[in-house]
């Protein structure tokens, strides 16, 4: 059992059980005797690792006694979870229709050029990375986009170096 | 209970948390009991009040004002003045686009007038997080009543003679639905409530969790005893974190007054509810795609029949309605099936939200009754175009639907007339879009979202989706051929007719209604190699009237590529080649010389 | 129940309740063509190839999936009908590479035939197409995820019918890909190698790791002594790829096409079998003398033992520690056939020709050689020697008789049913029943064993006691039969698993047929060999007694042990 179980997010540590595993095993144990819950473990075990590396989900898989090819199949189906890990910020800019029809391309386009990475992609510093959302249903300020919890409105691309600094700033 | 002589109503939907809401509330707060008056006034989070866009939203009962844009600065003026001195702060007031005097009251903004509540009907007017004030407004009354005087079977009759439809876009008979599943034989049933509203412009779901989950759990549990199921789901977006823990929090409320659980009300009646969050698949929506996901699978749909209604979740007869079609449900018993069915047309009874977006006025979620045209919902409730811009399309039914033109404004809004003109009521996102937006585009936008979120599983969605995308993308760039417009039409017959479930063989929807009302733009791009609206970069060329140009410099000096040439008083020059379609120069001008 | 009346292109047809609108219209006498479906599968309906017109319907329906109804009127060669199946075939060939000349499932592939049966003439979508790495990473097994069409068979046969999940969907719409977890590759996953998912892959998506260049470089190395064995389900398939019609016995003809391809000599696995048989059952007398490592499970199929190691660990001590006859056979070629004849083990190249793509995997365990040489050098498929013998211009139908050679050659009939389901449990039998009681069988035909369910059960009075056996093919089936097992709800003395639907003669190699009835075809045309036997037991068979009185001494002795047993080991399921 042991030897999955090290650590696998701190490179260069003792290579002791990561402490996140014992979390994983509270989810696990909680959920075992649900019916259909692979899902509910996945959200919660990314919200434990912030991503659901390999290792984490062969452990899940494992923990459930079932194929890995499964919770492959889940992690890589819905876009919600990631399979890489993200930057510290992560600015979703909406994409609804209201938000497209009011010029959200555009905020996108300045975003990426801005961070010099695409949709989905992580600054090589991981303090950011850009993804696009559905509807988050804030259509009256579109166009609309999230960093983290924090919401911006009416945003046009000329906000978008401004919006950045602030985070940067807080480094 | 004390007496509280001021309600003051914050709304804490998501377009209000979006701009600020909890800070203002907490302003209030503090200024309520700087100046004593907690004992007298009672301040309440609601759901959304729909008018997203004036947000956020202060409501001061008794009266009825109507504040918006309120700040956190704001607080002290509010407190003090109005529930202290008895005085409305006019500056806060609702002010219409057309009419710059403030409206006082809530029903007599033009953007509530026209709209009759009913699903949205405790949105903004209680606390989602609080069972007694859902009570109060005869919560739960309806569900104690089918359970002690209502057979299953008169539940379903009630339900059918409403001629409620499912409000998620198929717009199947609810009664019908309930009646299938209560037929299909067998001790375990299940009720599922699909909230994972998907279409990327609505969210008239996640209102109605965030500001009335109880009645999505009454009308479940009324839904379960109707079916004979003691188990429901309820499958939300996780991108929904309000809405899941509001629905939680009201969840746990009603099991512990025994509103969930065993023997609901003294009967033999159990009924009990779980979340299930969705991790973002637009196809999830799709009913036996949805039962995949709630399955822990990969949310794949599967052919039908059987049908869910047959077989189901885990191979049970399971019945999904979706967040507005439940929500309908309690007040449907609670006053009536002829009453409900007084509102709307022969075919559509009853309301309908619509997530009213885009390039209109009055963003918010607003509810009318069917049979409204859309020129009511967009001008009298919308209030028109920002901008003096002129009215070009209106899309509804999300990427299923379609875009309708300014020919089209007098539709009736049901059904079967939204169908009939080649788009659909879908789940209720109603956009509106100006002269400045290009169809042509609007139809690849849409397309990249169906491609994005096809499962996969069937060969016309995965293969034809892609294929048409890439037309259009051609199209959009400049390299399409009138060629490419039949091959469009001939993949959307394919795609239609073939594919496997409802995303598939609405898919095409877009394209084929922007074809239809808007050919001549499509023939613009592929034929002129134009794109009348502006929109699409690479169809795009600037030029400078030389009549008009005066050589004042302004064009060249803000061109990041130095592509203008000229001198002073001289007329300039763009050249083409270096040219990049920024665009920067044209607001620049002072004298409109710069077109595309 | 009553039946289902309904017209399909104006033909009134009566069907049972629960038949689909396909089964309907193959009862009318009109083709549909399928390409998810397979009739061993369970139904998709994503590949919408088979879709209909039923009137009163908005939409086309796919007829393998959609249920008959009374009264219903469907029509299969409407205009729109064609224009839709023409479509999906152009739409699957845009995202499809277009070598099919060049390509082995060349006059196999069921979307070319598609093609050609629906004259689809062009292509004219001219965007991107997927360019995906080629999983090599299996001895057994290649992935060509550019040619993968997703209709998804693999991924049920794998899942739902072995239940090993090797491979499985991942990502979605036109990014979704069959692959293996993290796309690693087979050879670091649960993958058995049983190569039922290349049976059922419609193109060449998947297909075997082909062994042939090897084995024609050692045929044209003259220093190099070739010693071929053949397994009993190969004789039973290989003439498919010729013409001649499933089922037929083709022996004699690949015997000859065998020497006529260069090999110095040509043996049977069938010897190999019978050796298997006797080793088998003295350890199964001994087992059930000492009352332990009860039941004695089967090992002649590599597939199930691969898929022992990896899901059921704690049972390898029931799995027989016998070698394949593949196995012992090789193992006999590089020492009794190498001392005997006086040629050097290194200057013998032993091919096998199996009717398996697990036996590449097997013949590549360390377990399986000595002094550095593997006793098995290459494994090919029945695919493989037929593509072989068209390679070098042989006219197979027309060949002359030839017989195998001796001693190697020889056989009993009980080592020619090893190839189908239940044969190795009757070859077992009928040895054991003389060994244990002394006493001739009077009927060697053990019919109870015979037959295609996926558990089968027998009880054998044997001296006094009841000898209880179980045949199981599909490892889907030996999954249930082992969670009975540790749950203590079952329990036999004996257990056959062959890992593929119906044995060997399904096996992931044989050629590729589109006969539903092929493996009853196959499988009579074993038991007819077996039947027309001179000698039907296995330790009957003279070449087998020479052996153990000239070279390994007792059954099960400590020789024996050396060259015909093995050992196994868990391997990691995730």
């Amino acid at each position: 059992m042991s030897d999955e179980k090290k650590c696998i997010t701190c490179p260069g540590c003792d290579g002791a059980r990561d402490p996140k595993y014992d979390e994983v095993d509270k989810v696990i144990a909680k959920y075992r005797n649900l019916e259909g819950a692979l899902i509910m473990i996945l959200h919660q075990t990314q919200e434990i690792f912030g991503y659901l590396p390999e290792e984490v989900q062969r452990y899940v898989a494992k923990g459930l006694n079932i194929p890995l090819a499964d919770v492959y199949g889940v992690t890589t189906f819905y876009s919600y979870f990631s399979l890489t890990p993200r930057g510290k910020y992560r600015i979703a800019v909406c994409m609804g229709t209201a938000c497209y029809v009011r010029g959200a391309g555009s905020l996108v386009s300045a975003f990426e050029k801005e961070l010099a990475v695409k949709v989905g992609g992580t600054t090589p510093d991981r303090l950011f990375t850009l993804e696009v959302s559905r509807c988050i249903g804030a259509c009256g300020l579109a166009p609309v986009l999230t960093v983290n919890e924090d919401v911006y409105g009416n945003i046009g691309p000329e906000r978008v170096a401004g919006i950045l600094a602030k985070y940067r700033d807080r480094q | 209970m004390a007496y509280v002589r001021s309600h003051v109503l914050v709304c804490a939907g998501t377009g209000c948390t979006s701009s600020g809401c909890k800070a203002v509330e907490k302003a209030i707060e503090q200024e309520v009991s700087r100046l004593g008056l907690d004992s007298e006034v009672k301040i309440v989070e609601t759901g959304c009040f729909g008018f997203c866009k004036i947000g956020p939203i202060v409501m001061i009962y008794p009266e009825g004002s109507f504040y918006c844009y309120v700040k956190p600065e704001d607080a002290a003026e509010l407190v003090s003045e109005h529930l202290l001195k008895g005085r409305m702060v006019e500056r806060l007031l609702y002010r219409d686009v057309q009419n710059p005097k403030p409206t006082a009251f809530f029903t007599d903004i033009g953007f509530y007038k026209k709209q009759k509540r009913v699903a949205l009907a405790n949105c903004g007017a209680i606390d989602a997080e609080n069972i007694e004030e859902y009570i109060a407004l005869d919560g739960y009354q309806a569900l104690a009543n089918a359970l002690t005087q209502m057979t299953p079977a008169e539940v379903i009759h009630v339900i059918k003679q409403s001629g409620l439809r499912g409000r998620g876009g198929g717009g199947f008979s609810t009664g019908l639905k309930w009646e299938f599943a209560a037929r299909s034989p067998g001790p375990i049933k299940y009720v599922v409530c699909n909230a994972d509203e998907g279409d990327p412009g609505a969210f008239m779901d996640r209102s109605i969790l965030e500001g009335d989950p109880h009645a999505i759990i009454e009308a479940m549990a009324i839904a379960g005893y109707a079916i004979g199921a003691s188990q429901g789901y309820v499958y939300v977006r996780a991108e929904y974190p309000i809405a899941v823990n509001r629905l939680s929090i009201a969840i746990d409320q009603a099991r512990q007054l025994g509103i969930l659980g065993k023997g609901i009300f003294g009967t033999k009646f159990s009924f009990d509810l779980s979340i299930r969050l969705g991790a973002g698949a637009f196809v999830c929506g799709e009913e036996t795609a949805l039962i995949a996901s709630i399955e822990g699978k990969r949310g794949m749909p599967k052919p039908r029949p059987p049908y869910p209604a047959v077989r189901g979740l885990w191979d049970k007869p399971t019945l999904i309605n979706n967040v507005e079609t439940f929500a309908n449900i309690p007040q449907i018993l609670r006053k009536g099936a002829e009453w409900f069915a007084a509102m709307g047309t022969e075919g559509s009874k009853g309301t309908k939200v619509f997530a009213l977006a885009g390039n209109i006025n009055n963003t918010g979620l607003v509810e009318v009754p069917m049979g409204i045209t859309l020129r009511e919902i967009i001008y009298d409730i919308g209030g028109g175009i920002p901008d003096k811009k002129a009215f070009k399309a209106c899309q509804t039914g999300g990427p299923s639907g379609g875009c309708l033109p300014a020919s089209l404004l007098d539709t009736p809004v049901d059904y079967d007339t939204l169908t009939a003109v080649g788009s659909m009521m879908g789940s209720g996102g109603l956009i509106v879009m100006d002269e400045s937006a290009c169809m042509v585009d609007v139809a690849r936008f849409f397309l990249e979202f169906t491609q994005e979120e096809s499962c996969g599983k069937c060969v016309p969605c995965r293969e034809g989706t892609k294929r048409m995308l890439e037309i259009l993308e051609r199209i959009t760039e400049g390299h399409g051929t009138p060629d490419d417009i039949d091959l469009l039409v001939e993949l959307s017959a394919t795609i239609k007719g073939a594919s496997l479930c409802g995303l598939g063989n609405t898919a095409p929807n877009p394209v084929l209604a922007t074809l239809r009302f808007f050919r001549a733009e499509f023939e613009a791009h592929v034929v002129d190699k134009k794109c009348p609206a502006g929109v699409c970069q690479a169809l795009l060329s600037y030029s400078v009237i030389a009549d008009k140009c005066k050589g004042c410099t302004l064009c060249k000096k803000v061109c990041p590529v130095d592509a203008i040439s000229g001198t002073l008083k001289q007329v300039h020059i763009i050249d083409r080649a270096k040219c990049i379609k920024c665009g920067a120069c044209v607001p620049k001008c002072p004298f409109k010389a710069i077109v595309r | 129940m009553e039946r289902i009346k309904l017209t399909i292109d104006s033909t009134p047809v009566e069907v049972d309740p629960g038949s689909t609108v396909l089964d309907a219209a193959k009862k009318a006498g009109v083709h549909i063509p399928t390409l998810c479906y397979h009739p061993e599968l369970k139904l998709e309906g994503s590949c919408r190839i088979c879709v209909v017109e039923i009137e009163g319907m908005k939409n086309l329906a796919a007829s393998c999936v959609y249920p008959a109804a009374n009264g219903m009127v469907v029509r299969t060669n409407s205009e729109v009908v064609r224009k839709t199946r023409k479509s999906i075939v152009e739409l699957l060939l845009a995202n499809h590479p277009e070598d099919c000349l060049v390509c082995p499932r060349h006059g196999t592939c069921e979307l070319q035939d598609l093609s050609h049966q629906l004259s689809v003439r062009k292509v004219r979508f001219r965007g991107e197409k997927r360019e995906l790495a080629l999983d090599e990473s299996s001895i057994a097994v290649v992935r060509d995820p550019n040619k993968c069409i997703l209709c998804g068979r693999c991924i049920r046969i794998c899942e739902h019918t072995q239940k090993v999940s090797a491979i499985g969907l991942a990502g979605r719409g036109s990014r979704a890909v069959v692959t293996t977890p993290f796309n690693r590759g087979l050879a670091e996953g649960p993958c058995v190698a049983c190569g039922q998912c290349i049976k059922v892959c419609p193109v060449a998506a998947l297909r075997e790791r082909d062994a042939s260049e090897q084995v024609w470089k050692a045929l044209s190395n003259s220093t190099l002594h070739t010693v071929v064995q053949v397994a009993p389900a190969v004789r039973a398939a290989l003439g498919e790829e010729f013409g001649l019609r499933p089922g037929a016995l083709v022996t004699e003809k690949m015997v000859s096409a065998l020497r006529k391809l260069g090999f110095n000599r040509v043996f049977d696995t069938q010897f190999g079998a019978d050796l298997t048989v006797v080793e088998e059952g003295h350890e199964l007398l001994h087992r059930l003398e000492r009352n332990e490592n009860l039941p004695q499970i089967s090992s002649c199929s590599p597939g199930w033992v691969k898929y022992a190691e990896h899901f059921f660990p704690e049972m390898l001590n029931l799995v027989s520690t016998c070698k394949s006859p593949q196995q012992m056979f090789g193992a006999l070629v590089k020492t009794y056939y190498a001392e005997k004849f006086g040629i050097a083990a290194r200057d013998i190249f032993h091919v096998a020709v199996m009717p398996c793509t697990a036996k590449k995997f097997e013949a590549s365990r360390e377990e399986m050689g000595r002094d550095g040489l593997q006793d098995v050098d290459a494994v090919i498929t029945t695919r493989e020697l037929a593509f072989m013998i068209k390679e070098a211009g042989i006219d197979f139908a027309n060949l002359p008789d030839s017989e195998f050679d001796l001693p190697l050659g020889m056989s009993s009939g009980a080592g020619t049913i090893f190839g189908v389901t239940g044969g190795v449990t009757e070859a077992v039998l009928r040895s054991v029943y003389e060994i244990k009681t002394g006493k001739e069988l009077e009927e060697v035909e053990f019919q109870a064993v015979r037959g295609f369910g996926g558990v089968r059960e027998a009880q054998i009075p044997l001296n006094g006691m009841t000898l209880r056996v179980a045949i199981v093919n599909s490892l889907g089936q030996a999954e249930k039969i082992l969670n009975k097992i540790k749950a203590g709800e079952a329990s036999y003395h004996f257990i056959e698993i062959m890992g593929c639907l119906g044995g060997c003669i399904g096996g992931g190699g044989q050629p590729f047929s589109k006969d539903p009835d092929i493996k009853q075809k196959r499988a009579s045309a074993l038991y007819r060999q077996d039947h027309l036997k001179r000698v039907r037991k296995a330790h009957e068979n003279p070449a087998i007694k020479e052996l153990y009185r000239s070279f390994l001494g007792e059954p099960n002795g400590e020789k024996a042990h050396d060259l015909l047993h093995t050992h196994y080991h868990a391997r990691p399921r995730y």
